[in-house]
């Protein structure tokens, strides 16, 4: 059961929770298993819960590793 | 003397609920009958208060359709079970090919169910019929105990006549054909869902639902006898219309994922839901399938009317003696199609 | 969508499925199970596999939660929602898998039992706060991805002092499942099932980190690359194993960068250890008893745990004796070598959880598969005509 989403915090509510969006699509979710949130990280999002935060930087660098998938090992 | 008239009281349309009395068939029932319906559809058949209405019938082969409603919510962003009854009933009729003329309905009300959504409902509806130049000629209501329908269930019938020479058939595609659909997927089926699931938007989805008559007749107009088959995606979204007309047709189809148009937000809500959209109902599309020699005419034509602007060509017929819906990913990889077994629900994983 | 778009791009997809074909050696063949069921759907959804060399080839393992679930815990699920106190709250996936005598979650609910399917715990939990008169139950399933959630609602119920809720606790641990597959017959001794390496789960890992596949990686000389969710990302993951198996490394490798850590969550990873521990046996559909394979309450938590609560006993009960699902689970057999594929087990009528689940290998090829194989169809041989090597 994997399916997760990332999603951007963009509220954080009270009693570790937090309004979060896809693309303008928003839901209210659990923020209890990630700490340090702030308005404008991306975590992702797994039956209800935020379950890790998306490093923006990890994650430009794993694009930049795609591309350069042709040139050698 | 006179003999004295009871006082008429008027409906509580805002906190009154239809009870058993209004389904009896006496005073109550003509009083709803008339304050909710008549006044919602206001039209010289209905106030006649027959319990049929006569028309005259033309030269042409007639078209009939009917069709039951029973959405939950009732209300949705973007329309209710009311104005749905009309566009659906409308769309079936205008998918053969002809032009609606008559539409009728009936009505099975839950005991409760509050006066003030019913004439909601009901006037949406005469909105609908209105603005699509179809009128609600004859109607039926009833009221059943509490608990034995959903609120409301509506059901109609529609009455239309197709044009000489035109001759739409679900068994007419031929390998070579264009497949077009006449704008975005997935629409009203997440605006229906995503209520139910609590999910909101920034820029709210609404449902699609809409009279395709005129956009129907552009494509004839612009296509002839070129235009071979077309059906709305309703229940089970494109991948069920088109492997039904694959089956129907005897064919294959070979789509281009990138070419399938579908809204951010709707794209984004199925990520949520864990839906393709591709399986997600729609109320206000067609899809065409089209002689090669006349899509680019009726793709032109169909982008010229207002529910039509983003229609795209999305691919094409093969043969295919398995039947196959495939489409090649934007990804650049392979799959099928295929129509979802039963309902739709939505993945966690 | 931003994290999603850029990972299902097309011009890089070509680029990375060049360096593989570049890089496999035609001289042998590699084979990869992708242990995650998101894997497995993503694979299928995106048809990942045309784009791949025909010497490299998937195995689809038995990492579906609910593909694993066998049929007796099912037909409990059922004889509890049965009760007409309880409302039993579940993850959609759950609604269609086959129990004993093709009765289903669906079935039961059109019967009459109080049946509600979730996006989340924290609807169960608000029914439970909403509707104090009901007996609330919660169908806990799913892999180290779902238990945290599952956990955090047990503390917020006890929190709350909710005393209507409680759950079914159906929770397995990945490693285990891996340890099983390895040591298993059809992979050690009997060469029946060729593992080369392993796509390691993507959201598991979040919460597990990469410490638990070290073992397997040196115990078994095999190489896991942990990949991300989206088909880019898998199709790096199979790159990095490409090259793994070429220069005779085994190590466990991250491609989830953006989102996998060595040690993983250890907040979720505290709050799971907080209200479960470890069962000591538990059945698997096709894998049979995993020993220290799946969870259960602590001491402290009975009153959680329905099992308990509706007394319910776990009746023995078998699959279809024509289903292979397990096989298949534990990629001894295709799909296609189910003699019920196709014909009495479809997606509409599903006879086994591989087909119910849209991750399961049945669904997969039911879905794709099939594709694959019709050889005369055009679309194919146009995007195979991009891989000249490729025999028709």
């Amino acid at each position: 059961m994997c399916l997760a989403i990332p999603v951007q915090v963009t509220e954080l509510l009270p009693d570790d929770m937090a309004k979060v969006s896809l693309d303008g699509v928003t839901k209210v979710v659990s923020t209890a298993l990630v700490e340090d949130l702030k308005v404008g990280d991306y975590v992702v999002l797994h039956v209800g819960y935020a379950l890790s935060k998306i490093d923006p930087e990890e994650a430009a660098r794993t694009l930049e590793l795609f591309a350069s998938a042709g040139e050698a090992a | 003397m006179s003999a004295q008239q009871p006082i008429r009281r008027k409906l509580d349309l805002k906190s009154g609920r239809v009870d058993l009395s209004h389904g009896a068939g006496g005073r109550a029932m003509g009083q709803l009958i008339e304050d909710i319906f008549h006044s919602a559809f206001d039209n010289d058949w209905l106030r006649a208060g027959n319990d049929q209405s006569a028309f005259e019938v033309g030269a042409g082969r007639m078209v009939m359709t009917t069709d039951g409603y029973v959405v939950s919510p009732l209300f949705f962003p973007g329309g209710d079970i009311g104005s749905l009854a009309v566009h659906g009933t409308i769309n079936d009729i205008a998918m053969a090919g002809a032009k609606p003329l008559y539409l009728s309905a009936s009505f099975i009300i839950e005991e409760g169910f509050a006066l003030a959504d019913l004439k909601r409902i009901a006037d949406s509806m005469g909105r609908a019929s209105r603005a699509a130049g179809v009128p609600v000629i004859t109607g039926d209501t009833k009221v059943v105990e509490r608990g034995k329908a959903d609120g409301v269930f509506i059901s109609t019938a529609g009455i239309g006549v197709t044009p000489p020479g035109i001759v739409l058939s679900s068994d007419a595609a031929k390998p070579g054909d264009v497949v077009l659909v006449s704008g975005t997927m997935g629409d009203h089926g997440v605006a229906v869902m995503s209520k139910r699931e609590n999910l909101e938007f920034d820029v709210e989805i609404l449902s699609d639902s809409a009279p395709l008559h005129e956009l129907a007749a552009a494509i004839i107009a612009a296509g002839g006898a070129g235009v071979r088959v077309m059906r709305d995606p309703t229940r089970g979204g494109l991948a069920a219309t088109l492997n039904e007309l694959a089956h129907q047709s005897g064919v294959g189809f070979s789509l281009e994922e990138e070419a399938i148009p579908v809204r951010p937000e709707v794209a984004a809500a199925c990520e949520f839901l864990g839906l393709d959209p591709l399986n997600v109902a729609n109320e206000g599309k067609l899809v065409a399938i089209v002689a090669p020699d006349v899509a680019d005419a009726v793709l032109a034509a169909m982008k010229a009317d207002p529910l039509g602007a983003r229609s795209a060509a999305i691919g094409k017929v093969v043969e295919d003696a398995n039947r196959f819906v495939e489409m090649r990913t934007a990804f650049g990889g392979g799959r099928i199609v295929d129509w979802l077994a039963g309902e739709q629900l939505p993945r966690i994983c | 969508m931003k994290y999603v778009d850029e990972y299902r791009d097309g011009a890089l997809a070509q680029t990375i499925a060049a360096a593989i074909r570049r890089e496999a050696d035609p001289a042998r063949e590699y084979h990869f199970m992708e242990f995650c069921g998101g894997h497995t759907h993503a694979i299928s959804r995106y048809g990942l596999e045309d784009l791949l060399p025909a010497n490299v080839k998937m195995i689809h393992g038995p990492g579906c939660p609910v593909c694993v679930l066998p049929v007796a815990r099912i037909d409990m699920a059922i004889a509890c929602a049965r009760r007409p106190e309880v409302t039993l709250c579940v993850y959609g996936d759950l609604m269609r898998v086959p129990g004993s005598g093709g009765m289903s979650l669906l079935k039961a609910k059109a019967e009459g039992a109080d049946i509600r399917m979730v996006y989340s715990t924290l609807d169960a939990l608000r029914i439970a706060e909403k509707q104090p008169e009901r007996e609330v139950v919660f169908l806990a399933v799913g892999f180290e991805t779902t238990t945290p959630p599952t956990a955090l609602a047990i503390r917020a119920a006890g929190k709350k002092g909710l005393t209507n809720f409680s759950i079914l606790c159906n929770h397995v641990l990945t490693p285990a499942a891996i340890q099983t597959i390895l040591q298993s017959p059809d992979v050690r001794e009997l060469g029946s099932v060729k593992i080369d390496g392993f796509i390691g789960p993507a959201h598991v890992s979040t919460v597990i980190g990469l410490q638990p596949y070290r073992f397997f990686a040196e115990e078994f000389e095999k190489p896991v690359v942990v990949a991300g969710f989206e088909p880019l990302d898998v199709a790096q993951a199979i790159l990095m194993l490409v090259r793994q198996i070429n220069e005779g490394r085994h190590e466990v490798e991250n491609q989830y960068i953006r989102a996998v850590s060595e040690y993983g969550n250890e907040k979720a990873q505290a709050e799971v250890a907080e209200v479960f521990e470890l069962r000591e046996r538990f059945e698997w559909r096709g894998l049979g008893d995993v020993p220290y394979g799946a969870l259960k309450l602590r001491a402290g938590y009975e009153r959680f745990d329905a099992e308990r609560r509706f007394d319910l006993a776990e009746k023995p009960a078998h699959d279809n004796p024509a289903c292979e699902c397990g096989a298949i689970l534990r990629g001894v057999k295709k799909p296609r070598d189910c003699k019920l594929f196709g014909t009495l087990c479809t997606p509409d009528t599903p006879m086994g959880s591989c087909m119910v689940s849209p991750e399961g290998a049945c669904s997969a090829h039911w879905t794709y598969g099939r594709f694959r194989e019709a050889a005369k169809s055009a679309l194919r041989a146009e995007v195979v005509a991009l891989r000249p090597e490729e025999v028709a």
